[in-house]
């Protein structure tokens, strides 16, 4: 149990995905205009890691890991399926985001409004797939470890979304030389979050 | 078949070589169009794993942009996506299994970010802009061109870390002992990853301030 906990900890603020792997930044940069629409975002990235991560946890442990098929018969135990990992995870993210997108609309038209193209772009948010591969690079013991790993990772992007959109819509009102503006001072920005994030690191948990 | 069909374009036209040049300074994947910034950053601590990843990536790009220009009129638009990223996957498996035989050291050091070459915003930005709607040629060319630009970025900075960061360049070193034995130090943050967010600023910073019609209002 503690573990799990520590796990959950580690990656929103250790190995946050935004500052220390730089993953998702493409959709980090877009979309953190505004608070409002980077909130949307940052819980659709959540939900969409909280899930994608487990599912993606048991295809790894149950088909794709060398000796993986054992429990279907033992002539498969030194089958080694690993070389097709890419390929399951990103058609097992692809097939998630559109039932994500299919849920949403259904449940909650005005999220769904608000989203609008986001949604389906989050299939090729490299933090969905970083998490997925991230999760296959660090063996976790159970499912339970892969949730949390995978929900955390959702947070810490939620909340590094949500302190660059709040930064940025300060910044508006400041006098930034003409060339820096936009996007050269985003990226400074987060350069110095990046280094605040950093006094986490020699935390051992 | 027909008559006009003769009078084809001559491979390098001034036309196609703009594909391959834009890419580098005006219309650059990175600090321009904004695309392919996750793995630019994280590999970016020695100037050999940059170098490895742009060659990787374009290899994916130039062959998915070739790939899916042939089959453009062949793909239903409602599951082009899916399309595009089984082309993209395959390609990477193929980049992957090649880095892992013959350069395992350097394989390790990218860990997942060969991978993650598969959510790159530039391959998928590339294959949706460009080679959805051109010939195989020019599309191949786009390719080449946009993984220059991108490949130029990350060596800029893959330089500049590696060198104020460890004082090497391609692991020699480069900086004479005597600057040492008078104080001077390597300085430790630029190989930290905050440090390649700071630099690229900095580049985009200077090429804005060069070529003014590319400052932003806001």
């Amino acid at each position: 149990m503690q573990e799990i906990f520590n796990i959950f900890i580690r990656s929103i603020f250790i190995d946050n995905m935004i500052f220390a792997y730089f993953l998702g930044m493409c959709s980090y940069l877009a979309v953190s205009k505004t608070v409002d629409t980077s909130f949307g975002l940052g819980l659709a990235v959540t939900f969409v890691l909280g899930i994608t991560v487990p599912v993606d946890y048991l295809l790894n442990e149950y088909i794709l890991k060398p000796g993986a098929m054992a429990w279907l018969d033992e002539g498969f135990a030194d089958v080694d399926l690993s070389f097709l990992s890419f390929i399951l995870f990103i058609a097992i993210i692809a097939s998630m985001v559109q039932l994500v997108e299919m849920v949403v609309e259904k449940f909650s038209p005005a999220l769904y409004a608000s989203l609008g193209i986001f949604l389906p772009l989050i299939a090729v948010n490299c933090a969905i797939l970083g998490g997925s591969l991230f999760m296959q690079e660090r063996d976790y013991q159970n499912v339970a470890e892969a949730t949390s790993f995978g929900l955390g990772s959702g947070i810490g992007f939620f909340l590094a979304i949500i302190g660059i959109a709040a930064i940025r819509e300060k910044i508006r009102y400041s006098n930034i030389p003409p060339a820096l503006r936009g996007l050269g001072i985003t990226f400074i920005i987060t350069g110095l979050m990046g280094i605040a994030f950093m006094s986490f690191l020699g935390i051992k948990l | 078949m027909s008559e006009e069909k003769k009078e084809r374009e001559p491979l390098f036209s001034p036309k196609n070589l703009k594909l391959i040049k834009d890419p580098l300074s005006i219309n650059n994947p990175i600090t321009v169009q904004v695309l392919g910034i996750c793995s630019a950053l994280a590999v970016t601590a020695k100037l050999k794993p940059a170098i490895v990843m742009t060659i990787s990536v374009m290899v994916v790009l130039a062959v998915s942009n070739v790939v899916i220009s042939l089959l453009r009129n062949g793909i239903p638009p409602r599951i082009r996506i899916i399309v595009q990223l089984v082309v993209i996957a395959t390609m990477v498996i193929l980049v992957d299994q090649v880095l892992k035989a013959f350069v395992y050291d350097v394989s390790k050091q990218l860990s997942v970010f060969v991978g993650l070459i598969i959510t790159n915003c530039i391959i998928m930005g590339r294959l949706e802009a460009f080679a959805m709607g051109n010939k195989p040629w020019p599309a191949f060319l786009d390719g080449i061109g946009n993984a220059l630009g991108y490949g130029i970025i990350l060596i800029i900075v893959a330089f500049f870390r590696e060198f104020l960061g460890s004082g090497t360049i391609f692991d020699i070193h480069v900086i004479p002992q005597g600057f040492y034995d008078f104080g001077y130090k390597n300085n430790g943050l630029m190989i930290l990853p905050p440090m390649a967010l700071i630099t690229v600023g900095v580049i985009i910073w200077v090429q804005r301030y060069r070529n003014r019609d590319l400052i932003e209002d806001h």
